[in-house]
């Protein structure tokens, strides 16, 4: 049995997480070295770093940022955020990233996902989709939530799995931030629809919401969300613990006593 | 020193991290005489299993991982490398293998629930299904990041793990100073990291 994923998303820019984060014992907090390790230790499943630097210079950094986290945190890592290209993919796999999340670069040039499917294989290219509700349907959303790019959702996820995406991060533009819980009739649209993994984005402000997703939505993969962890308003493992206890499976990580490599 | 046999398929950036995080000296080779000098071999792997199988016979790669394997130095398989260990895959056509552990590849969709989704990607929990130094810091119940279509079958007493996605498939195998993860353990955590550690280590037999 698969577990269901936490995942933390860390946004990246010039180099330095941003966003706000708030951690008690962690002299760094705006270092994705650190709080990488700070994550994966915790117990997240996976890590989402997005690169929001707009420059070519904090490209390289983030780049440099990549490589260093990724020769240290031994667990999944997705890299999106300034995607545009097949030489784009190829950066960011170099430097140790397993995926690959493509959203405005997609949405330009549609052809992006199944040229990087075919060159890296599905499970490398994850379509990431910010949607809102636009007169009564759901509609993709360019440019970090700012631009409505009259995109049916439903049909443009279709499309992107069909040109060969292996996952999809649906974040509600309509539940991101007001920490009410994800937005379930959105999620449960698509996740009826595609056939493979999708992950919830948008609108977790506590650990029952995370139970309730699951729980009304076993079709859903994983959860991810960033504030709510950063700030430690969800611990990750008091998280895990919840869901274990709710019949979730999760991956439980418990502190082992013996002598461990890490 | 460890040998990472790089024979063009696949990223080895994470092993090759997850190597040296845990005191590893590592040398990433595509040069059979290597293979002689290095104590262990890794050979990794991600892709169809002809196209490999065929790039370790062309290379001389193939043959010189059965000729160390042969002298009892430890060998182990990662996913596709796994599998090449074994003797034949069925995915698109019948390829030959290693033939170090004995054993078929087969697609998944043979053996698991259709309603179940292809690849099996994610993190899986293993049951131990015999003892080995190998896995002497894994417990049963500890989960491992997988990614995979295909998987081996017909492995006997040579399965060390098996995990669970609506039947059993095998996760890990083993036979003497040759083994194969079918998960990713530069991927897998403290507990990867751990294999990998006892894998380095161990002056035991693997298996």
């Amino acid at each position: 049995m698969i577990a269901k994923r936490i995942i933390p998303c860390l946004d990246v820019r010039d180099g330095r997480v941003v966003k706000g984060v708030n951690f008690a014992g962690l002299r760094d907090v705006s270092s994705p070295v650190a709080l990488g390790a700070y994550y994966s230790e915790a117990g997240a499943d996976e890590l989402v770093f997005y690169d929001i630097t707009a420059s070519a210079e904090g490209r390289r950094l983030f780049t440099d940022i990549l490589r260093e986290v990724a020769s240290t945190i031994f667990i999944p890592l997705t890299v999106g955020g300034g995607i545009n290209t097949l030489d784009d993919f190829d950066r960011v796999l170099k430097c140790g990233a397993d995926k690959v999340s493509v959203n405005s670069g997609a949405i330009r040039r549609p052809a992006l996902i199944g040229e990087a499917a075919k060159r890296y294989g599905s499970q490398c290219v994850v379509l990431s989709a910010d949607v809102k509700r636009v007169n009564g349907e759901f509609r993709v959303f360019a440019r970090g939530g700012r631009e409505d790019t009259g995109l049916e959702a439903l049909s443009w996820i279709r499309r992107a799995v069909d040109d060969g995406a292996g996952e999809v991060v649906l974040n509600s533009i309509d539940t991101d931030g007001v920490k009410g819980g994800f937005d379930l009739d959105m999620l449960r649209a698509v996740s009826e629809m595609v056939s493979v993994p999708v992950i919830a984005s948008g609108g977790a402000g506590r650990v029952s919401d995370f139970v309730t997703l699951f729980k009304t939505l076993p079709r859903v993969d994983a959860g991810l969300a960033a504030s709510i962890f950063h700030f430690g308003e969800v611990r990750i493992d008091a998280l895990k613990r919840a869901l274990a206890a709710e019949g979730i499976p999760v991956r439980i990580t418990s502190p082992r006593t013996e002598e461990l490599p890490c | 020193m460890i040998a990472v046999i790089d024979y063009g398929v696949g990223n080895l950036f994470s092993l090759v991290s997850s190597l040296r995080h845990i005191g590893q000296q590592v040398l990433v080779t595509g040069d059979p005489d290597a293979l002689r000098q290095a104590d262990r071999l890794i050979l990794p792997g991600v892709g169809a299993f002809g196209d490999a199988a065929e790039r370790l016979r062309r290379t001389g790669l193939g043959e010189a991982v059965r000729a160390e394997a042969g002298r009892g130095k430890p060998v182990l398989g990662i996913c596709l490398g796994m599998q090449l260990l074994m003797s034949r895959s069925t995915e698109f056509g019948d390829h030959a293998g290693l033939d170090l552990i004995p054993g078929v590849v087969r697609a998944l969709s043979e053996t698991v629930d259709p309603a179940l989704k292809i690849p099996h990607i994610g993190w899986n929990a293993l049951t131990l299904t015999r003892p080995s130094a190998l896995f002497r810091d894994v417990r049963d119940g500890d989960s491992v990041y997988f990614v995979h279509s295909f998987h081996g079958t017909q492995c006997g007493a040579d399965t060390l793990a098996l995990t669970e996605y609506s039947a059993p498939v095998t996760a890990a195998i083993g036979r003497d100073n040759v083994a194969g993860c079918q998960f990713h353990p530069e991927k897998s955590g403290r507990v990867g990291l751990s294999i990998l550690k006892a894998f380095a280590e161990t002056e035991e037999t693997l298996c």
